[in-house]
């Protein structure tokens, strides 16, 4: 077959999902924020529910998410995106609210907006992608990093003694009554992909229901933080991560 | 007309109520009115006191250092607030308790014995009513009656109006004392 | 409707003052002496009336990241604090004017540093009007004086932040927002309708309804010719409000000795400072600056003309009086009386102040 035949819309099996930029990320090769962007391009799209949606993006890698998903953002300060998810979610209760957070984000710098936002059980999304690193900023130890992991500021691994435990802040938002789903998925292969789509689907859906907080979870992975090929990443990710943060349904209430 | 009253004693004595009463009478009374509680070094030594200020023009500062009325309930505040009546002032205060009177002789002194006519209404908690019946007899600006209900039924929640009629009840009973 | 004349606390005022205005939500934090505005809030219960939302944030911080939000999606939000709560909010302030965000805060001042004190204050002077976070911004600073100031306020300031897209502060103190005097509430305004808001905040990030251009509110920008560009607008935009609403208050200035340069409450011990000096002989005029930035510069500058002396009387260790010499330029002298921690100066201080100063 020639290219325009393969081109023409009978024969599309796949496509860029419409509410995805064409435009060039800032993500590392093998990062898997753009998958996850994607996804929600998707989920959104396909639900129907882009007039309505208010994406709230972090600081960290993340912060131009506004960039390349075509709905209305928010950037927020440095772990405040549920305080500000908060308020628009309850001025605007029509709309669906999502935060796109790090691990930086989510469980250090804004733990207690994190938690007590799960906890009033705010009807919003939460999207916490778990690297394990702070790689905007250049790689140093982020509370979920583990015990062991090199990073900027534990070039030596992580010590127990020195920078305490990983944290596994998911785990602890499951136990909040406020929280109506709670998973935590990845995008390291296609099934991964598709799981991760579904999560995503479902807390949009808990969310438009006014069913509580959901919160998804996306370990991934940072190459160039964990200084990888983006194949060896994916698979050191599946190794080591999964062990301290076992994919799978946390919570599901909804 | 402007009256510049201070009402000190005990917190719990209901000095501060009394002074919304009255501060909520004058309001009805179409006047301008500033209500302030204890603040600044007026709050050491354990007393409570609200400044009121009744005026028929723009009230400049809600905080003063002399006072053209003064009711002290407690034997602190009496010694605290007798030197800072003006000349030809009220200090009106309850003897009881207090072993210590006040001597000026340029300014109107009305010991009272609002406690034993609150005894005799036989309802403690209406102490500061008969207070400020008394100072609204003394008070050279005379607030009509209907004006201070008005100014009560304002200023107690409405769970709490059956109490009304006790309410003025202690307050005429207060007026007797002057 | 008729007026309605009411007894009310200025922190009472606030709360009602809200309602009133058509406020879309309220995000605060408990602390003294400012909390009867949440307390009268929640007691009020306006969400079931004109459906504003009033909530109880984990912390200040969280409460005005709640107001950034709020603010970003285009309706009228605000939050109330004291001093050290509003240390805690410069970081979302400083977000907020870089995002060009409309939003009101009350500042009820208590004297510090660190927890300091619950009584009076106006130490937070120069937090309020340099800037207080990081970066090149300006807050409009209205400073109540009466009960009544912090219920016209209210909706001043609204007015302005919308206007110039830029958050206003109430910079009030514990007398203000403790003392109660008469006021009268304004009508109830509508609160705006989903529509108005669209109209009104083009920019606001509230959904794309009918799939227009995805709005970002953002304060980031990571190319430096871009980031001077928005300063610049930004800098504009605060010389259009030094124009146009500097605002202030005269009292006696004109046949007057010495000037009195005092805000919020404090000017009003000054006021009756100035009626005791008369009866000594002493000619004093106020000037009570109403926005403390825009600072009436040219109001004092103009009112210091062939006056002997200007005493800035403030609850602090002297920091308007700054503001005071920038605008006369050393012209006459000025010198400064003020009480700290908490202690509120009473006018025959100020007239001893004046007298030691000037006069003796």
């Amino acid at each position: 077959m020639e290219v325009n035949d393969i081109i023409k819309e009978e024969n599309k099996v796949y496509c860029k999902p419409e509410l995805l930029d064409d435009v060039h990320m800032h993500y590392c090769p093998g990062c898997s924020h753009g998958v996850i962007h994607k996804l929600l391009s998707e989920v959104i799209s396909e639900m129907g529910i882009t007039e309505k949606t208010v994406g709230i993006s972090p600081v960290g890698c993340a912060v131009f998410a506004y960039n390349y998903v075509n709905v209305d953002w928010v950037e927020a300060a440095h772990g405040r995106a549920p305080a500000v998810a908060t308020a628009i979610s309850r001025l605007w209760p029509e709309n669906v609210v999502f935060t796109y957070q790090g691990d930086g984000d989510m469980a250090a710098i804004g733990t207690a907006e994190t938690i007590h936002a799960a906890n009033r059980g705010e009807n919003i999304v939460m999207v916490f992608v778990n690297n394990a690193i702070y790689g905007m900023t250049g790689g140093q130890m982020a509370p979920t990093t583990l015990i062991g992991q090199k990073t900027a500021t534990t070039p030596y691994g992580r010590r127990i003694d020195l920078n305490g435990y990983p944290l596994a802040i998911t785990k602890l938002l499951a136990e909040l009554d406020g929280t109506c789903y709670v998973t935590r998925q990845a995008v390291h292969t296609p099934a991964a992909v598709r799981k991760t789509k579904a999560a995503l689907k479902k807390a949009f859906q808990n969310a438009m229901a006014k069913k509580g907080t959901s919160v998804v979870e996306v370990v991934s992975t940072c190459s160039s933080g964990w200084k990888m090929t983006p194949a060896d990443a994916n698979e050191w990710m599946a190794q080591h991560m999964f062990e301290k943060y076992p994919l799978g349904d946390l919570k599901d209430n909804a | 007309m402007t009256e510049e009253i201070i009402i000190a004693g005990f917190g719990g004595q209901g000095v501060l109520s009394m002074g919304k009463i009255l501060a909520y009478s004058g309001l009805m009374d179409d006047k301008e009115v500033t209500w302030m509680p204890s603040y600044g070094p007026e709050q050491r030594g354990g007393t409570a006191n609200v400044t009121v200020i009744i005026s028929d023009e723009r009230i400049s500062s809600p905080v003063l250092d002399t006072y053209d009325i003064v009711v002290a309930l407690n034997q602190q505040s009496l010694d605290k607030f007798s030197p800072r009546v003006k000349k030809g002032g009220i200090l009106m205060y309850d003897t009881n308790g207090i072993h210590k009177h006040p001597t000026r002789t340029d300014v109107t002194l009305l010991p009272i014995n609002a406690m034993e006519a609150t005894l005799e209404l036989g309802n403690s908690k209406a102490y500061n009513m008969v207070v400020m019946g008394a100072l609204l007899e003394a008070m050279p600006y005379k607030l009509p009656m209907e004006n201070v209900m008005k100014g009560l039924k304002k200023s107690i929640p409405e769970r709490h109006h059956h109490l009304l009629p006790l309410n003025q009840q202690a307050i005429e009973k207060g007026r007797t004392l002057i | 409707m008729k007026e309605e004349v009411k007894l009310m606390k200025g922190n009472e005022a606030i709360a009602h003052a809200a309602i009133r205005y058509g406020c879309d939500g309220y995000f605060g934090y408990p602390i003294t002496p400012q909390s009867e505005v949440l307390e009268t809030l929640e007691v009020l219960m306006p969400w079931e009336t004109t459906g504003m939302t009033v909530l109880q944030a984990e912390s200040e911080v969280a409460a005005i990241n709640m107001i950034y939000g709020g603010a970003a999606s285009g309706k009228a939000v605000m939050t109330s604090s004291s001093s050290p709560g509003i240390s805690l909010k410069q970081e979302g302030i400083s977000y907020m004017a870089g995002a060009e965000l409309p939003a009101l805060i009350l500042n009820v001042m208590r004297g510090g540093p660190g927890l300091g004190t619950i009584q009076p204050s106006q130490a937070d002077y120069f937090q309020a009007t340099k800037g207080g976070g990081h970066g090149d911004y300006h807050l409009i600073v209205l400073a109540p004086s009466s009960v009544q100031e912090m219920v016209d306020f209210v909706g001043l300031g609204f007015d302005l932040s919308f206007k110039y897209r830029t958050p206003a502060m109430i910079l009030a103190d514990g007398i203000v927002g403790q003392m109660m005097e008469k006021v009268v509430l304004p009508e109830q305004r509508p609160r705006r309708t989903e529509e108005e808001i669209r109209r009104q905040c083009p920019w606001a990030a509230n959904g794309r309804a009918g799939l227009r251009p995805r709005n970002v509110v953002t304060s980031l920008e990571l190319e430096s010719s871009k980031m001077e560009e928005i300063n610049h607008r930004l800098q504009n935009r605060y010389r259009e409000i030094q124009e146009n609403e500097t605002r202030w208050e005269e009292l006696d200035v004109a046949d007057a000795d010495y000037l009195i340069v005092a805000f919020g409450s404090v000017a009003r011990i000054c006021a009756k400072a100035k009626d005791i000096a008369k009866e000594k002989g002493i000619k004093v005029g106020i000037v009570r600056p109403i926005t403390l930035w825009p600072f009436p510069a040219e109001a004092v500058r103009k009112a210091a003309e062939g006056k002997k002396g200007i005493l800035c009387v403030e609850l602090n260790a002297g920091q308007m009086i700054e503001d005071v010499r920038l605008s006369i330029h050393d012209a006459i002298p000025v010198k400064h009386f003020g009480r700290l921690g908490g202690i509120i100066p009473s006018p025959q201080e100020v007239v001893d102040a004046l007298e030691k100063n000037f006069i003796n």
